[in-house]
């Protein structure tokens, strides 16, 4: 595989495919941990770690252990695995980089039920990628992530001092301001470089 | 409880999507036109009504600590079965929902209702608690959809409504639209519920 290959997914991975305003994946975290630019990063930062090493291990268990023979077995599979790999991270980094535990913090365990990380495992199959391209692509779709979260959380930390009609407050303001991010990465649309 | 009181609970006063805001990925991701909504919103309470009535049978007998992991097992079994149901008699919903319908197992709705009620409660009512739930989802996501379909395509479940010379504002099946929509229609809720509210306070 070109150098251009792996560079063109990893393109539209962060631009043109982003998880959050193309594809709708990981709007929980998105959404839920987006008030503060420094905790949007490091849960961004949570999040490409967890995504290259799950797209990693997935892309071998499906390779080696499921085939096609128990594709029927995939999300049971990769939700475990998935699981327990957050589990396996947060005690290795507990041990061995105390500082950027303490930093993560909370972020760790919630990244389990973060859609995004099941969703670039679905994707790595059903693209048909192999271990290198996988790797690249989960690495890209989590810089996307964090790319949009820390964008959204300056976004929102100036909404505090907006004015807008009462009802609008908390969750609705935000939406129409993610509405309005989300029309902005329309415009890479026509980046297509396949 | 009686089922009223969880009815209302599900639908208005504790809505997942309005009042709770989880569930959010298939909420925006699937609501582009009503067919789609009703079909996620009732594999959803297929899987919710599953699950809850499992978790509650077997609350003795799973230890707190690996809770989460059985109760994601436990989900993940029931989301291959839809999958796999919907594969096999659902050709056409199930290439619109695609990627999504492996997706429920990570959605908040059924963990957290799994944490909060199942794991607390008898199995008739976490059966109870998971249909009222489901449908509490299932009409937030009916009502987006509609409101998306009718804007971004003219039409309502396929028919079209506005006729023939109707340009379509594609934005509102985009992303876009998605995040614009809900925002509006939680404002709105908020907007009654708060008028609601001060109407019993007084």
């Amino acid at each position: 595989m070109s150098l251009s290959y792996y560079f063109s997914i990893a393109l539209s991975a962060i631009l043109i495919e982003n998880f959050i305003f193309v594809k709708f994946l990981g709007c929980c975290p998105f959404l839920g941990v987006s008030k503060k630019t420094d905790t949007a990063l490091g849960m961004g930062v949570a999040v490409i770690f967890v995504m290259t090493v799950a797209s990693a291990v997935t892309n071998l268990i499906n390779t080696f252990i499921l085939g096609t023979t128990y594709a029927y077995m995939r999300t049971v599979a990769f939700i475990l695995v998935i699981a327990a790999l957050v589990q396996f991270i947060e005690m290795f980094l507990m041990k061995s980089m105390p500082a950027l535990y303490e930093s993560l913090g909370i972020y760790l365990p919630l990244i389990t039920t973060n859609c995004a990380v099941l969703g670039v495992a679905n994707l790595n199959v059903s693209n048909g990628f192999d271990f290198i391209s996988s790797v690249i692509n989960g690495f890209s779709a989590g810089v996307g992530f964090t790319l949009a979260i820390v964008l959204f959380a300056s976004v929102r930390e100036r909404l505090e001092y907006a004015e807008y009609p009462k009802c609008f407050k908390g969750f609705p303001i935000a939406l129409v301001a993610a509405s309005l991010l989300s029309i902005a990465f329309m415009g890479f649309q026509g980046l297509s470089i396949f | 409880m009686s089922f009223f009181k969880q009815l209302k609970e599900g639908i208005l006063t504790n809505n997942p999507i309005f009042v709770q805001l989880i569930g959010m990925c298939p909420t925006l991701a699937t609501s582009t036109s009503l067919k789609n909504g009703i079909g996620m919103g009732l594999a959803v309470t297929f899987v919710l009504m599953c699950s809850n009535f499992v978790i509650s049978l077997l609350r003795r007998f799973i230890p707190s600590k690996v809770r989460i992991a059985a109760y994601i097992v436990i989900i993940a079994g029931f989301v291959t079965i839809v999958d796999l149901t919907m594969q096999a008699y659902m050709q056409e919903l199930s290439a619109s929902l695609g990627m999504f319908i492996p997706l429920i197992v990570v959605n908040c709705i059924i963990l957290a209702r799994a944490e909060s009620f199942a794991s607390k409660n008898k199995p008739l009512p976490s059966l109870i608690d998971g249909l009222t739930m489901g449908l509490g989802f299932t009409l937030a996501i009916s009502i987006l959809s509609s409101v998306r379909e009718l804007l971004g395509s003219g039409t309502i479940y396929g028919v079209e409504v506005f006729g023939s010379g109707y340009t379509p504002i594609i934005m509102m099946i985009l992303p876009a639209g998605g995040f614009l929509t809900l925002g509006m229609l939680i404002a709105l809720f908020q907007y009654f519920m708060g008028k609601f509210q001060k109407k019993e306070d007084a």
